[in-house]
């Protein structure tokens, strides 16, 4: 520290944007890895299932498990296609 | 049997081979046969930094092959009667470490050692994943800085999920963090995560914190590891957290800000 920062008193704190990303980071890449390893069979199977009743595509299903400190979500997310016309019935679209 | 500890950080540069080094030196300065395996298979450096480069005949993968025994391979430091040095070898074959290879040279080294130093290189590749599969302790090496600390945790989770002790059930390796090439000033500026920050972010148990030092690459430049220099700080901080590692109680130090005069102050430096 130069006489001029120091009567500045010069302070960048870039160190606190560091942490808090790294924070965000560390804990999403932690849930990503502590994720059980049926996940992508479980998603697949899924997708088998569904795909008897509604025409899917591979991406229109996610399932995602989240931890906090004490409960476990399996969350399953399906996105239906749009009807080909607003004719056909509409119970088998997804609520949201 | 010997206790076995991986140097381990995912990023490269942060100061493994240092820390191998001035570690095993450490425990062998304090009466524990020790020696340290260089992991860094066609990348060897570890023999520089001990200085016993131009003793090397035989090295790591040569004793996995059988091309030579654990007796003929291992050089013994010049310096301390109770230290060895397994060099890696300089073949480009990534292939040549084995997990069936080390196990047994592993196995062979816990029959004579107090303490087995497995300095890893860096990356996930083979050489990171064998240096640390057989590990009962782990000393994470962490620049305080974003990469580095990204990639340590994500070396915590290869270490809970992909070591033998792991694997088969046992109690979990030991985890521990040593923040290297840290400074003070810096952090102090906010310039700098601090060791706070690092500590938060990794929740690890803290080992030491060796501070950004000249006296590393004056140590490297003449092939004394950094311990060795007691009056430097770098060589006290790394014989603090041996002391702390054996179970002693040291408080910490080169964290703070050493108070400085006035005139230092205000000319810098
Ligand atoms: N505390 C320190 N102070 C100053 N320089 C340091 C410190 N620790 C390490 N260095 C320097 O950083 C560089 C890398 O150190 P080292 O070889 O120990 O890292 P490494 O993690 O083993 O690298 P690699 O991933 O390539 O194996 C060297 O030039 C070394 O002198
Ligand atoms: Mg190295």
């Amino acid at each position: 520290m130069g006489l001029l920062d120091y009567f500045r008193g010069t302070k960048t704190d870039s160190a606190a944007v560091a942490k808090e990303r790294l924070q965000i980071l560390v804990a999403h890449e932690r849930a990503e890895r502590n994720k059980p390893d049926y996940l992508p069979m479980l998603q697949k199977e899924l997708l088998e299932v569904i795909r008897k009743y509604v025409n899917v595509g591979q991406e229109a299903i996610t399932v995602t498990m989240e931890k906090d400190d004490n409960r476990e979500v399996l969350e399953l997310n399906v996105v239906l296609p749009e009807p080909p016309d607003s004719h056909e019935p509409r119970a088998k679209r997804k609520r949201s | 049997m010997a206790r076995i500890i991986v140097v381990t950080s995912g990023k490269g540069g942060v100061g493994k081979t240092t820390t191998s080094a001035a570690f095993a030196t450490g425990l062998a300065l304090k009466g524990f046969r020790t020696a340290v395996i260089d992991f860094d298979v066609g990348l060897r450096n570890l023999d520089l930094i001990m200085g016993c480069e131009r003793r090397v005949v035989y090295d790591f993968v040569n004793v996995i092959n059988q091309e030579a025994t654990l007796n003929q391979a291992l050089i013994r430091d010049k310096r301390c009667d109770n230290l060895f040095i397994l060099p890696a070898s300089q073949t480009r074959d990534k292939d040549s470490l084995t997990t069936d290879g080390v196990e047994r040279v592993l196995n062979e080294m816990g029959e004579t050692f107090d303490y087995i130093v497995c300095d890893s290189p860096a990356g996930i590749e083979r050489g990171a994943t064998l240096a640390m599969y057989f590990a009962d302790d782990a000393i994470v090496v962490t620049n305080p800085e974003v990469s580095s600390v990204r990639d340590s945790d994500r070396m915590l989770g290869i270490l809970a999920s992909k070591s033998r002790r792991a694997e088969s059930g046992a109690e979990p390796i030991k985890e521990y963090l040593l923040l290297t090439r840290y400074s003070p000033e810096r952090a102090k500026l906010g310039e700098m995560l601090s060791v706070d920050d690092v500590q938060e972010i990794l929740s690890l148990h803290l080992l030491g914190v060796i501070p950004d030092s000249k006296a590393v690459l004056n140590a490297s430049n003449s092939g004394a590891p950094v311990i060795l220099d007691e009056k430097s700080d770098a060589g006290q901080a790394y014989d603090d957290a041996v002391r702390r590692y054996l179970g002693e109680d040291v408080p910490h130090r080169f964290i703070n800000l050493e108070k400085k005069g006035f005139m230092s102050r205000l000319f810098g430096g």
